[in-house]
This record gives structure tokens, C-alpha cells and sequence, in this order.
């Protein structure tokens, strides 16, 4: 398996959309391919014939009655956005301008 | 009416507790306001213990009230009170509170507040605990020493210059430090049994599904349990039942209840028990002290009439890896919702265009810090196309051996047992810079969140080497958390009985740098 290197995390930062400084790409390029490193044995670990496991303790059909149950007013759910406007979410410009 | 005072009253169990508010011996504001006074003693100031990031002082003694008027008053609604109402509790800072802010050790949080309790604290609400406070933590829990909170480190009472432990240092340095009886933890790969252990307190990782999770704010959601933090095994038990049972608001919860753990804890008796000391989880690598208390606690219940087997489970190896794949692959999933849009910080980036992802992309910068950016950044990549496979499918894959391990060992063993942690508490500042150094602290906890099995760790004694707590994990198959309580009780009253006492009567006294910084100033003022 291939060690990540800066670019990796540069392209992956961009698509975690967190931005980091020329130095933060360095730092962090240098510590997860340590830790990638050390987790890559787990590849080696199980064979083909393995089942994945995804939740340690299976419950299958889990429903409940097509009812309303408790939403939050408009006001409760925007009470912590950093803007609004008429009962919505404000956000900057969704498109590039250009 | 109380001939116990404030300093008495904090050292008491919550079940003491309990048993003197039901006798009318002390009151729930009594009891309260001891609790308050010891946090603004010990908590704050340079060398405060930092246990809170948070105090809700009004709500807690407002709680308190109602619960000594409902007694005063008495009849029915005296009589329906719960077991543990008015017995104060702390809350880490990962739960959410109505009336509290909830930050998650964050700053992409601060000042945030949620418009629902989560449903463990309706359940403490409803059995009438007052709430502390919100505990520090690791930033969205990812950490094992509490220094990962965005708000600064908690301090170990033992000795104010080592780790609590983490994620949930600030809930266990609570304990410890006697500002509070109870709390409550949440467990992804030790967060409440490695605090646990490196503070002499204890803590329970229940069985996946048996306390909801709905409120906390997911980190791993496969592997994320909230659970007790107490001083006592009976402690834990009592709220372990409180929170505990099924939620609908949590598909993941376990529909059955999980049986009497009181009882369990108040059964006494591990004779004919066999418990399995686990090959891969002492010696090499584990600290000579540890291993020294550990094999003591192997004697003491040799001598209650366990019988003492040994099991071996070769893909726990394995572990640590697949944990470091599937946990930052689910939390960079989790924490993709902490955009800058619907609550939280945003940041505007210094230079135009003004666009949504780069604005995303800076709230995101400012807000996070090293090691939650690190974890996204590691979950990001083993769910990339092309790695998806060979990362979090294998760790998927190993996730399923190692419930393969743990059912034959349960084949031969009906407990396992561990030593908590490799080491005990190292000195701050110690490992921050070195992350697989700080990951290998979850080495013997890990297991039982990849299976979804319960986990308890107790305090085994002091190490020689150092004078600090050393943790004893007790393991069980899933939903025989019962399992748990029983032989925890046992050994912890073995040990007692060794030591004399409980282990934190051999901690050091704290300072009061607020009160006396308080008496200092009136003084001068006086003058």
C-alpha cells in the first residue's frame, strides 16, 4: 500500500474542506504517514472468506409507527446558527462568481 | 438538622449519599452546595484540577430544593422519589444540555447551546439529580489525556502535573477530586475505563445499545457508548440503571433491559466463577507496576474461590490498527456536519470570493484542532476510492475476528480480565507530540469497543515504581453487564479490605487556590 504523502493531504483537506498553511500540510503529511504505517498490517490481518462486521451487535429491521413525532420550531432550530434570515439558514454565496 | 459537614458529606458514595437523603439526615441543598463549595475550591486557578468547563450552579441547588420540598412534604410523591434523587451528578461536555452550553471541548462550539437534552440527561432529570456541570474532555473526544480540549487540560488530583486520562478526564478528575459523586462518560476506545484507571476511580463501558447514545455528539457512532464514572462499583450500577434501557430515539439501543446491576453489585460472591486473564493484554509492553497489581487482584479473587484460566485472543493484535481506521473513518463522516452553517462558529476566509466551501473551509481551520483534523483527515482517506478496501474493509474484516476472539473466549472464561492501562498516568505535555505514542494508552480498552462488549474498570492499587492508581478492566459478553458488577464488587471489597480503605483516602489533599485567593483579597481589602 502506497505511504500518503503532502499532495494526498493537500487533496484531502480540500475535500474535508479544512483549509491548512503550506506548514500544517508538512506537519501533518509527517505524522499520519507514521500512523498510516503503523495501521497498514490490518490489510495483511483477514482473508477473503471474512465477513465485514459493521455494528458490533446486529439489530435488523429496527421501525417505529409512521407518526410525527418532535420537531423543533424554526426558531429552536436556528438558535445556534452563526446567521439567519425569515426562518432560514443564511450562508455566503453557494456558486463561485466566476 | 446535619451533624455531617461539607467535607464529610463529599467523600461519601453516592450510595451513602442516597441512603442519608432518604433518612432525612442531610438535604439534597446540603448536599449540593458541599459539592459546589469543593469546585470552587479545587477547580479553578493555575493549579486547579479543571474538571469543569462549565458549572450550573442555579439549576443544581434549584433541583435540590425540589427534591428536599417534595420530601419535607411527604406522601405519595415523597415516596415515588427516585433511589438517587438530589444525589448531584457531572456531565462531559460531549452530552447535550438544555440550559447548559455544550461545546465538546471545541472551539467550532463555544458557546453553543442545544435546543434538546440528550436522553440520558432526561432520564437524570427525571430521577431528579442535580447536574453539576459539563466536564472537560478531548476535543470531540479524540484523545487519551484531556489535552486535545480546546479549553485547556484537566489535572490528575493525584498529582496535578500528570494526564487524567482521556477523552473523559474532566468526568473521572471530578470523581477523583471529590467535586463530584457520579458522572457520566462516554466510551469510543476507553474514554471512561482509561480515566478511570489513571485517577483510582471507576468507570463502565456498557454493552453496545444499552444506554442510548441519542445527545451525545457522535465521534465513531459503531463504537461511541456513554456510561457511569463513580468512586464505587455499586455507584456505577446505580447509574448505569438510571441511564440505562431502551430509547427509540436511538435505533441502535438495545430493545431488552440488561437485568437487576444493582443486585449484581450487592450479590458478594464470585465462587465457581471462571475468569480469563487474556494472553495478549499484560506483560510485554505494560509498566512493571501494573503488572504487579494486576497479578494481586489475580490472587485475591484465586482466593474467593475463582477459578483463574487463561485465553488467548491472537487477533487483538490487530486492534489498535483497525480501530484507527474505523474511527476516524466514521468521525470524519460525524463531524462533516460542523460547517459554519446551522450552529457553531464560522469564519469568514481573509480574501475573497466569498463562496460557501471556502467559508466552510475556514470555519473549519479555526475551529478544530490538531488531532480532531488529523482524524478527519485519516478517515477521509481510508473511505477514498481506490483505499476504501484495502483500509476500512480490512479493519471491518478484523472487526469480525476479534468477536471471533471474544467468543471463544467466553467459551472458556465467563469474565476476562486486564490490566486497564498499559501505564499509569504520564506527565502533561508528555506525549502530545507524538500521536501512536498517545494511542497506545487505549491498547487493552479498544477490544471491547470493536465487539460491543461491556467493560469496567476498578481501581487495583497504587504501582510500586511511581505511587499512582493502576486499573483493573473486567470484560464480559454482551448484555451480561451484570457480569461486570458482580465480580467488580468483590475484588474492589477485597482490595479495600487490603488497603484499609477506599484507594483515594491515599490521595494527596488538593490546595484551595480560589478560597484562598478569595480570603487573600478581602483581607487586603479590609486593610
Amino acid at each position: 500500500m502506497a505511504a500518503i504523502n503532502r499532495d494526498d493531504v493537500a487533496h484531502l483537506a480540500r475535500l474535508a474542506h479544512i483549509e491548512m498553511s503550506a506548514e500544517e500540510l508538512d506537519r501533518m503529511a509527517g505524522e499520519l504517514a507514521v500512523i498510516v504505517d503503523a495501521v497498514k498490517s490490518v490489510s495483511e490481518a483477514a482473508g477473503d472468506g471474512v465477513p465485514a462486521t459493521s455494528h458490533p451487535i446486529p439489530l435488523s429491521n429496527v421501525f417505529r409507527e409512521d407518526v410525527v413525532g418532535h420537531t423543533f420550531t424554526a426558531e429552536q432550530a436556528l438558535s445556534g446558527a452563526p446567521d439567519s434570515d425569515a426562518d432560514r439558514f443564511k450562508v455566503p454565496a453557494i456558486l463561485d462568481e466566476d | 438538622m446535619t451533624e455531617t459537614n461539607s467535607t464529610e458529606l463529599i467523600r461519601l458514595s453516592a450510595a451513602q449519599l442516597a441512603a442519608k437523603l432518604a433518612a432525612r439526615e442531610v438535604t439534597a441543598v446540603e448536599v449540593t452546595q458541599a459539592h459546589l463549595d469543593r469546585i470552587a475550591a479545587v477547580d479553578g486557578g493555575e493549579r486547579g484540577v479543571n474538571a469543569f468547563l462549565h458549572v450550573n450552579t442555579e439549576e443544581a441547588l434549584a433541583v435540590a430544593a425540589e427534591v428536599d420540598a417534595i420530601r419535607a412534604a411527604g406522601g405519595q410523591a415523597a415516596e415515588e422519589l427516585h433511589e438517587l434523587a438530589g444525589v448531584p451528578i457531572a456531565v462531559k461536555d460531549l452530552i447535550v444540555t438544555i440550559g447548559q452550553p455544550t461545546t465538546a471541548g471545541s472551539k467550532i462550539l463555544e458557546g453553543w447551546h442545544s435546543p434538546y437534552d440528550a436522553t440520558v440527561v432526561k432520564k437524570l432529570r427525571a430521577a431528579k439529580m442535580p447536574i453539576l456541570g459539563k466536564t472537560n474532555l478531548d476535543e470531540f473526544a479524540m484523545g487519551s489525556s484531556t489535552e486535545h480540549s480546546a479549553f485547556g487540560p484537566t489535572r490528575n488530583p493525584w498529582d496535578l502535573d500528570r494526564i487524567p486520562g482521556g477523552s473523559g478526564g474532566g468526568s473521572a478528575a471530578a470523581v477523583a477530586a471529590f467535586e463530584a459523586p457520579l458522572a457520566l462518560g462516554t466510551d469510543t476506545g476507553g474514554s471512561i475505563r482509561q480515566p478511570g484507571a489513571v485517577t483510582g476511580t471507576v468507570g463502565v463501558k456498557p454493552t453496545y445499545g444499552g444506554v442510548s447514545r441519542y445527545g451525545a455528539i457522535a465521534m465513531a457512532s459503531s463504537l461511541d457508548q456513554i456510561g457511569p464514572v463513580s468512586r464505587t462499583v455499586l455507584d456505577s450500577a446505580l447509574l448505569q440503571q438510571v441511564i440505562g434501557g431502551h430509547d427509540p430515539h436511538d435505533s441502535t439501543s438495545l430493545p431488552d433491559p440488561l437485568g437487576d446491576l444493582v443486585a449484581a453489585a450487592r450479590l458478594g460472591n464470585v465462587d465457581g466463577m471462571k475468569i480469563g486473564i487474556i494472553k495478549e493484554l499484560h506483560g510485554e509492553g505494560y509498566q512493571a507496576g501494573v503488572e504487579n497489581r494486576f497479578n494481586e487482584s489475580l490472587e485475591l479473587l484465586k482466593e474467593a474461590g475463582a477459578e483463574i484460566v487463561e485465553v488467548s485472543c491472537p487477533n487483538f493484535q490487530y486492534a489498535l490498527g483497525a480501530y484507527y481506521l474505523i474511527m476516524p473513518s466514521e468521525a470524519s463522516s460525524n463531524l462533516a456536519k460542523f460547517d459554519g452553517v446551522r450552529y457553531g462558529l464560522r469564519v469568514l476566509p481573509e480574501e475573497p470570493p466569498l463562496t460557501i466551501e471556502r467559508v466552510m473551509g475556514a470555519t473549519r481551520a479555526a475551529g478544530f484542532g490538531d488531532e480532531v483534523k488529523r482524524r478527519i483527515i485519516l478517515g477521509t482517506y481510508a473511505l477514498s476510492a481506490g483505499y476504501y478496501d484495502a483500509y476500512y474493509g480490512s479493519a471491518q474484516k478484523v472487526r469480525t475476528l476479534i468477536q471471533h476472539d471474544f467468543d471463544a473466549a467466553f467459551e472458556k472464561a465467563d469474565v476476562l480480565i486486564s490490566p486497564t492501562a498499559p501505564t499509569t498516568a504520564f506527565k502533561l505535555g508528555e506525549k502530545l507530540d507524538d500521536p501512536l505514542a498517545m494511542y497506545l494508552n487505549d491498547v487493552a480498552t479498544i477490544p471491547a469497543n470493536m465487539a460491543g462488549v461491556p467493560g469496567l474498570s476498578l481501581p487495583g492499587g497504587l504501582a510500586d515504581e511511581d505511587g499512582l492508581p493502576v486499573g483493573i478492566q473486567l470484560l464480559a459478553p454482551a448484555r451480561e453487564d451484570a457480569r461486570l458488577y458482580r465480580v467488580g464488587a468483590v475484588l474492589e471489597s477485597l482490595l479495600e479490605a487490603k488497603w484499609g480503605g477506599p484507594l483515594l483516602d491515599k490521595a494527596p489533599e488538593l490546595a484551595s487556590p480560589v478560597v484562598e485567593h478569595v480570603e487573600t483579597f478581602e483581607t487586603q481589602e479590609a486593610k
